[in-house]
């Protein structure tokens, strides 16, 4: 298969903390029905980053399989995340040992202020990313899709703001597309879209918006085949970063011809 | 022969002393290449785990990257 770009558009590789990437998707490797499943979809989004979680070593299996066993760190750039972190030292610790364990230092920070909704504490994620910051980190923030927050997040020196579409795991799409339009242009630092995303219009939607690009997991992992939404999440991204960069053309509430209206027969 | 009385990954343990984390962890059936060690919420680097001794009463975390979002 060939990608064709047409040669009066051009587009930057997305550049995220003195790193550049090809791809501007990148996913998650939780709750896939089996590693298999996961890698297999991995591959078939086309996606340089992957995130992952730090947890306790379980003692008592015999063979407790850490994600490194299926996923080669030359393969793919492993971001570590904070996921299930309620407290900004509780974030901290986690960046640090996800440094430790890990192959750069990047973080996908995260600083959960909610059980229902997980919707992050702003308040706690800034003071650990101000930390983390200061602790050398390039830190990839998960925010809401507050202006105020994204620019402070910014100021703190964030490599990324991730704002999400809807809440982690809701797979309700992009709810407040004004909004991330607004963070975007506001901000100077590449803006991914994080969590919400659960079928390929939606991300194609959302990269119409300008973001730089998606993070997703839930809507791979739960799909029926994850290979195959993985492959049409990465068509979408391009297809809708594409869409973006050819610039639309306006909205209009009247019709206007297509054929010509001269040249009509007497 | 003395034992050790630790608490790993939030569990009791106990382990011939005296020992290093690397004892610990050869103990475990843990390669050190794969896991992450906090000791008393101080990481140990991996370079130093064979000369980080435990006491009576240590609390050690061992981590490592799981599938997430």
């Amino acid at each position: 298969m060939t990608t064709i770009v047409p040669e009066t558009v051009t587009d930057a590789p997305l550049a995220i903390g003195g790193r550049s990437f090809r791809s501007r998707l990148m996913v998650g490797t939780g709750k896939y029905r089996t590693n298999e499943a996961m890698v297999r979809a991995i591959e078939a989004s086309g996606a340089e980053i992957v995130t992952v979680a730090v947890r306790r070593v379980d003692l008592d299996r015999t063979k407790e399989e850490g994600v490194l066993y299926h996923l080669s760190p030359d393969q793919y750039f492993l971001l570590a995340n904070t996921a299930g972190c309620y407290t900004a030292d509780e974030a901290v610790r986690y960046a640090r040992l996800g440094r430790e364990a890990g192959f750069n230092n990047f973080v996908k920070l995260e600083v959960i202020g909610d059980r229902e909704t997980l919707l992050p504490d702003t308040e706690g994620l800034l003071a650990a990313a101000r930390t983390l910051v200061g602790e050398g980190f390039q830190v990839l923030a998960y925010t809401n899709d507050d202006l105020i927050t994204a620019l402070r997040l910014e100021d703190a020196g964030c490599a990324a703001v991730m704002p999400l579409a809807s809440p982690i795991g809701s797979g309700l799409g992009l709810v407040d597309p004004y909004g991330i339009r607004t963070i975007k242009r506001r901000l100077t630092v590449p803006v991914i879209v994080d969590a919400g995303v659960g079928t390929a219009s939606d991300a194609c939607l959302t990269m119409e918006q300008g973001v730089d690009g998606i993070l997703m997991n839930t809507a791979l992992a739960e799909a029926k085949d994850p290979a195959a939404m993985a492959r049409a999440m990465g068509l979408a991204v391009e297809a809708g970063r594409l869409a973006f960069l050819a610039g639309r053309m306006p909205r209009r509430e009247i019709a206007v011809p297509s054929s010509p209206t001269s040249g009509m027969l007497e | 022969m003395t034992e050790l009385a630790l608490t790993v990954n939030g569990e009791p343990r106990r382990l011939p002393g005296p020992a290093t984390l690397l004892d610990l962890l050869a103990h475990l059936g843990l390669d050190p290449r794969t896991v992450v060690v906090e000791l008393n919420r101080e990481i140990v680097r991996r370079p130093r785990l064979g000369e980080t001794g435990l006491a009576e009463g240590d609390t050690v975390e061992l981590v490592h990257f799981v599938g997430g979002g």
